[in-house]
């Protein structure tokens, strides 16, 4: 049986969605759903959930890399075998949840997991960093401009004792984004990481005809900078194509994204920029994108040592500085945006001023700021 | 397709947090074009730039999404990457599975692709990183027929909608987010998988305002739950957290002085409706914003008023193009009946996606064309009255697009008449 190369409509099954979620969940979660009276965390990384029935559920925690073999995923499964009857969950930041009904499975866990190398670390509650939710960048992706899985794994190397401890004033969100199109939204996390390009587009006249609609390719410059155009591809022929305005040009890469004959990956024009402060939580003073303080740092694999130490340098300076429950964001706003340059030692350019549309909605117009260095 | 020299793919291995670089060498005992993988990223680590072309449309028979199609710019070097689509599949509800269906996967994906996956997308599905087109049907096949497990989407779709754990694992969950998530998965696969709209579409749905599933900056309609009347305050327990029995912010600070509840409570409550009277806490419900902040740090002496519900906004999005958006609310407060099948819901979403679907210009966001087209028009269209609540603060400049029918005596007017009375 199986699929029938020959007859591929047959018994074809189309439109069935993802397998229903109460089939997928542990028993101590479908019998007290809608009952949970409050939670604790009782150690880095474990959640205690009691609900009104009395009924108790640990959960364990654990980074992962999001980017998994089925091997893993196999030792996943024995893990989830053995203390959790057969059930596993991912959290929206690529953690692994492993649910148990009592304390002493939870406890077994949490030292099976402690002997399985680097594999399965705990921790990512309460006032750590968590997890980063990040894209695909070099190993799956065709408009990056840094990468994903590598970048990640050197700031948790660097971080990873303020994921498995909770000593921070609050939960600090890192996300990375490999390029403008941001399919990991980092534009409002506490720390984003985010690739950029430089260098504008160039224009491939020998392959444009037969990949581009061109009408779509101009459309797609917010700025107008594509126009229509007429040159000599590299037979000599005349070919209707079209020209970048660079001066215009702010580097989204959406041209690209319509047309792949206008490449703009560059080995020095692309980098990361860095911006800080944005929450998704409407805790306290709701939600905030996150601020560009850094616009350029460069592509330096495997382990990117200048955005591991800025991201590092923001974070302790926030550590050290902010008051308890109070996110970067709120931090940053709290004593002014030119104290944080001054105390994170960032330079501040004319990079940060923004110049694109509602620009004007970030400029100040008020006598009220603070005297810094930066006033000489 | 053998091991290739990846010196600085090899220097990711060492360090605390788990490395995709052992776990990819690992896999590659059972699926060799790991090797390659390894091997072309190594390369893209010498080069700075990705070696994946741009683009290529395959896809399974009959839907429009689901597959996204990838090559290698290196096919002749690294054949084991030469063709490396992606296979989205709808993830179950707040991505629960059992080991069970994860090792069937496992066998599956290890004889029908690479045996690298993600767990999970940025949107929520679980994707399966890299097969060859060849594979697809056969996968589709399994995947339907052994596993009843189908595709997510992709392209101008309904993209796999995502919710939070909700209230199969939270008390501050104020609807049944896996419930409304798998109905209207359900109930909208037609348009998950195939493209009928101007631009990607997304749900997102999330049980309170601390939003852990970041639906208001991450959906075109974001179904954040909320409650609209008193907090639940179990005085014993706001007793127990004041002498330091009960661990603030359920034991999420391991360091820090005695818990304050003036400070750490009261003073940060952002409208300031919170006070105590001799060791009783009170609140002026009518004031409060619902942020979450004092149920955050008091779970277990608050909670969630019973009048629950959730608050519908809309047009969030990343900064291609005009900028980042986040959600703007436009429903206060709806209530989620599984009874009615979440009647009031789907009526919200079908208002939108008519207007969106006729309105909307090729790779617009929702959330851009109702920029482009304005909010009082959006309102409008969906027949919602303005309130205070859509806006913070009123407009500050007066140009007013007042409609014909709004001024008294319409807009026909005769010059001659008029400079009859008023000479030039």
């Amino acid at each position: 049986m199986g699929y029938d190369p020959q007859n591929p409509m047959k018994d074809r099954i189309t439109d069935i969605g993802p397998p229903h979620y109460e089939g997928m969940m542990p028993k101590v979660i479908n019998e007290n759903r809608g009952k949970w009276l409050y939670h604790e965390i009782v150690q880095p990384g474990v959640l205690k959930h009691v609900s009104e029935t009395g009924a108790e559920c640990y959960t364990v925690r654990v980074g992962s890399a999001r980017l998994l073999s089925v091997e893993f995923l196999r030792e996943t499964c024995d893990i989830a075998d053995k203390f959790c009857d057969g059930h596993v969950r991912w959290t929206t930041r690529n953690n692994i949840e492993f649910i148990t009904d009592s304390e002493a499975k939870m406890k077994a866990m949490v030292e099976d997991l402690k002997g399985r190398g680097n594999r399965f670390p705990v921790g990512g509650t309460g006032a750590s960093v968590s997890n980063v939710v990040h894209t695909q960048g070099w190993i799956h992706c065709h408009t990056p401009a840094t990468d994903a899985s590598g970048v990640v794994k050197a700031v948790m190397d660097a971080l990873f004792d303020h994921f498995v401890s909770m000593d921070l004033p609050a939960k600090c969100k890192v996300a990375l984004a490999c390029c403008l199109n941001m399919c990991g939204a980092v534009h409002c996390s506490d720390i984003a990481i985010l690739g950029i390009h430089r260098k504008p587009p160039m224009v491939d006249h020998d392959a444009i005809t037969g990949v581009c609609e061109l009408p779509l390719a101009i459309a797609a410059c917010p700025l107008g900078a594509v126009k229509p155009h007429t040159a000599k591809n590299s037979a000599g022929e005349e070919v209707k194509t079209v020209k970048v305005n660079a001066e215009r040009c702010m580097f989204c890469g959406n041209c690209y994204t319509m047309c792949p004959a206008m490449p703009l990956a560059d080995p020095e024009g692309d980098g990361i920029a860095i911006l800080v402060g944005g929450k998704v939580s409407n805790s306290r003073k709701g939600t905030a994108f996150s601020k560009l303080v850094i616009p350029f740092l460069p592509n330096n694999p495997p382990r990117w040592p200048e955005v591991v130490d800025t991201v590092k340098g923001i974070l302790e300076t926030w550590a050290k500085n902010a008051n308890k429950y109070e996110r970067i964001g709120e931090w940053a706003e709290r004593i002014g945006w030119e104290k944080f340059f001054e105390l994170t030692k960032i330079p501040f350019t004319e990079k940060s001023v923004d110049d694109y549309r509602l620009a004007y909605d970030t400029w100040r117009t008020t006598t009220q700021f603070k005297f810094t260095s930066h006033t000489k | 397709m053998s091991k290739h020299d990846t010196p600085m793919m090899d220097d990711l291995e060492k360090g605390p947090w788990p490395s995709f670089v052992s776990d990819l060498k690992r896999q590659a005992a059972k699926s060799p074009q790991c090797w390659d993988i390894l091997g072309q990223m190594e390369q893209s680590y010498k080069d700075k730039i990705t070696h994946w072309k741009h683009g290529g449309i395959v896809g399974v028979f009959g839907y429009g999404g689901g597959i996204v199609g990838r090559y290698s710019d290196l096919p002749d070097k690294f054949p084991g990457v030469a063709h490396f689509h992606t296979v989205r599949l709808n993830q179950p509800s707040s991505k629960f599975y059992t080991t069970e269906i994860l090792r069937k996967l496992c066998d599956l994906w290890e004889k029908r692709g690479s045996g690298m996956t993600n767990f999970h997308g940025s949107t929520g599905d679980l994707v399966l990183l890299g097969t060859k087109t060849d594979e697809l049907e056969p996968l589709f096949y399994d995947l339907t027929h052994d596993l009843n497990w189908d595709l997510g989407g992709s392209g101008s779709n309904l993209r796999t909608p995502a919710n939070c754990i909700g209230k199969s694992r939270c008390e501050w969950a104020c609807y049944d987010t896996d419930a409304v998530c798998y109905a209207m998965t359900m109930k909208y696969q037609d348009e998950i998988h195939r493209p009928a709209f101007p631009y990607k579409f997304k749900f997102k749905f999330s049980g309170c305002p601390n939003d852990c599933v970041a639906a208001i900056a991450r959906s075109d309609l974001a179904v954040i739950g909320t409650w609209r009347d008193a907090i639940r305050i179990n005085q014993a327990e706001v007793k127990n957290y004041i002498s330091g029995a009960n661990k603030p912010n359920g034991g999420a600070h391991s360091k820090g002085s005695k818990f304050d509840i003036q400070k750490e409570v009261i003073s940060l409550c952002p409208t300031g409706c919170m006070w105590m009277e001799g060791d009783t806490l009170k609140i002026d419900d009518a004031e409060c914003t619902r942020c979450m902040h004092c149920l955050n740090v008091m779970p277990k002496a608050l909670r969630p008023g019973t009048d629950q519900g959730a608050t519908i906004m809309m047009g969030a999005k990343a900064p291609i193009l005009d900028g980042a958006q986040l959600a703007t609310m436009i429903y206060p407060f709806i209530k989620l009946d599984a009874e009615n099948e979440f009647e009031g819901l789907v009526e919200i979403i079908e208002k939108v996606w008519d207007w969106w679907m006729e309105n909307g210009k090729n790779r617009e966001r929702l959330g851009e064309t109702m920029q482009r087209i304005s909010l009082p028009v959006f309102l409008r269209v969906l027949e919602v009255e303005p309130i205070p609540q859509h806006v913070k603060e009123p407009r500050s400049n007066p140009y007013v697009f007042w409609r014909e029918e709004e001024v008294e005596g319409g807009w026909e007017r005769d010059v001659k008449e008029f400079r009859k009375r008023n000479a030039m």
